[in-house]
């Protein structure tokens, strides 16, 4: 479980997030949603220990995030596992090698332990066959997939997805967002998803923050998604794909 | 540029080289980054810098016979002062110059396009000192790997050198004794020495660019440049310093 109390970060002069307070449940796929430059992306930042917060707690499991040693965010940083935007891997490597990385890099395990650890995770996501490959060698969905099994290499309590369908086609956006919620109960991990997308929140939006102008607008889960008042949540829905679905399943918006 | 903006520049450096120079936290893979860097670093210049001397040795030796021979000088004069130059400049200073462009680059490119693409901001997430992870590997290649091509350098300019003394410039003869004649073995170590620090230079101020990228592709464009640049007037600079010290 990941707390967020009071959290605020500012640039200079610009406040980019107002007092948010949320908690992540374990074992749900939960959601930050919002328009772009709503601060989304700063946030999971700030979760994540990649910006500072301003001010505000982070609590992961009750360990506050924020005033903890180097040493001992080091540490914490190896229960987690992140998904970019951009796959982020590392193009030097082969897939296996990038799936190896992690276990290479922290565990104790021997070469053979670790290979099979590597190949037990790309099995998991379907891309055994690409093991050999390099990243600029498979497509982009494909890329998203070796980045969930390195993820997910180190057995991580805490994974986050930073726009995880950003640049995929529909049906390749439906197969991560199903394969994000089913290791995210399989491993009971409190996952974090950073999303606009609107077939997302109402496929696997177990919990979901909509965020607006840096402030927190709205808290629920995908089947009150449709029946809040919340005006800058409708907003944002009108101005998404959904609406149209909406209007053809005779929801009342 | 504001006046405390290269302060403000060094300080961050002196940060970053902080975080370099920490103890690894799993050495078998820092083993393997530096093996792989003095391959991609040390090896893949060989070919250039042999070139590169060679060219440059032949062309010393036939201006030196042109410009300072003459009856009233030494036949071996053209064969020391070609040896001299090529040990006391070319093969350290002019050649880390030259290595500054390509290696340079290189690094300032590869850890920009890292950060960039949000590669290293992954490794931070994994809970690695990217700093250390991605330089330090590099600085200690480079720095191993400079002697061999320093060495490299020298006996290629004395290929030139014989080359075009085979051509009929000079006698082989006269070339080997002026190459031979007063030799100080101290100025190799010099090079040597110099080459140590430029090395470190390469690779350390390549990498705070390239590190320290924010933006696109065009920023990384332009890091690689910025490295370059400020690599060679570092170079330069030490130059002065070490043969002040070294001579």
């Amino acid at each position: 479980m990941i707390e967020l109390h009071n959290i605020y970060k500012s640039f200079e002069d610009k406040d980019v997030l107002k007092d948010i307070n949320t908690t992540f449940q374990t074992g749900k796929t939960n959601l930050i949603i919002g328009q772009s430059g709503s601060g989304k992306t700063v946030l999971m930042k700030c979760i994540v220990g990649l910006l500072q917060p301003t001010s505000g707690e982070i609590l992961y499991d009750g360990r506050d995030f924020v005033r903890m040693s180097k040493k001992e965010r080091m540490l914490l940083r190896r229960e987690m596992g992140m998904i970019f935007q951009s796959a982020a891997l590392f193009d030097s490597m082969t897939v296996l090698e990038n799936v190896m990385f992690p276990l290479d890099m922290f565990s104790s395990m021997t070469l053979s332990e670790r290979k099979q650890r590597a190949c037990q995770c790309l099995d998991r996501v379907n891309l055994i066959e690409a093991q050999k490959k390099y990243p600029d060698e498979i497509s982009g969905g494909m890329q998203k997939r070796v980045a969930i099994a390195r993820a997910i290499a180190l057995n991580p309590k805490y994974l986050f997805c930073d726009e995880p369908n950003s640049g995929l086609d529909p049906k390749t956006s439906l197969v991560i967002d199903a394969l994000i919620h089913d290791i995210t109960q399989e491993y009971q991990m409190t996952t974090i998803i950073n999303t606009h997308d609107m077939n997302s929140v109402m496929g696997i939006g177990e919990s979901i923050i909509f965020i607006k102008e840096g402030r927190e607008e709205w808290v629920g889960d995908k089947t009150q998604v449709m029946t809040s008042t919340c005006q800058p949540l409708i907003d944002f829905i009108f101005a998404s794909d959904l609406l149209r679905k909406a209007r053809e399943a005779n929801l009342k918006i | 540029m504001t006046p405390l903006q290269p302060i403000q520049t060094f300080g961050r450096y002196i940060q970053l080289m902080g975080k370099v120079f920490s103890w690894p936290e799993r050495f078998r893979m820092y083993l393997k980054q530096y093996v792989k860097e003095m391959y991609q670093l040390g090896v893949d210049s060989i070919l250039i810098v042999l070139l590169i001397s060679f060219f440059i040795g032949a062309v010393i030796c036939i201006q030196m016979k042109v410009n300072i021979q003459s009856p009233w000088m030494p036949r071996f004069t053209t064969g020391y002062t070609t040896r001299e130059i090529l040990l006391l400049e070319f093969s350290s200073s002019i050649m880390c110059l030259i290595l500054a462009g390509k290696v340079g680059s290189n690094i300032a490119s590869e850890i920009g396009t890292m950060r960039v693409t949000q590669q290293i901001d992954a490794l931070e997430i994994m809970g690695v000192n990217s700093a250390s992870f991605l330089i330090l590997p590099k600085i200690a290649a480079l720095v191993t790997m400079i002697p061999v091509l320093v060495s490299f350098s020298i006996f290629a300019g004395l290929g030139g050198a014989y080359a075009i003394s085979y051509a009929g410039i000079l006698t082989p003869e006269d070339l080997t004794y002026g190459l031979q004649h007063g030799f100080n073995e101290w100025y190799v170590w010099m090079s040597f020495i110099k080459s140590f620090v430029f090395a470190y230079i390469i690779a350390s101020v390549s990498a705070f660019y390239g590190y320290t990228v924010e933006g696109g592709s065009v920023e990384v464009g332009k890091a690689s440049t910025d490295s370059v640049v400020h690599c060679s007037m570092l170079i330069l600079f030490a130059d002065i310093f070490l043969t002040q010290i070294l001579s």
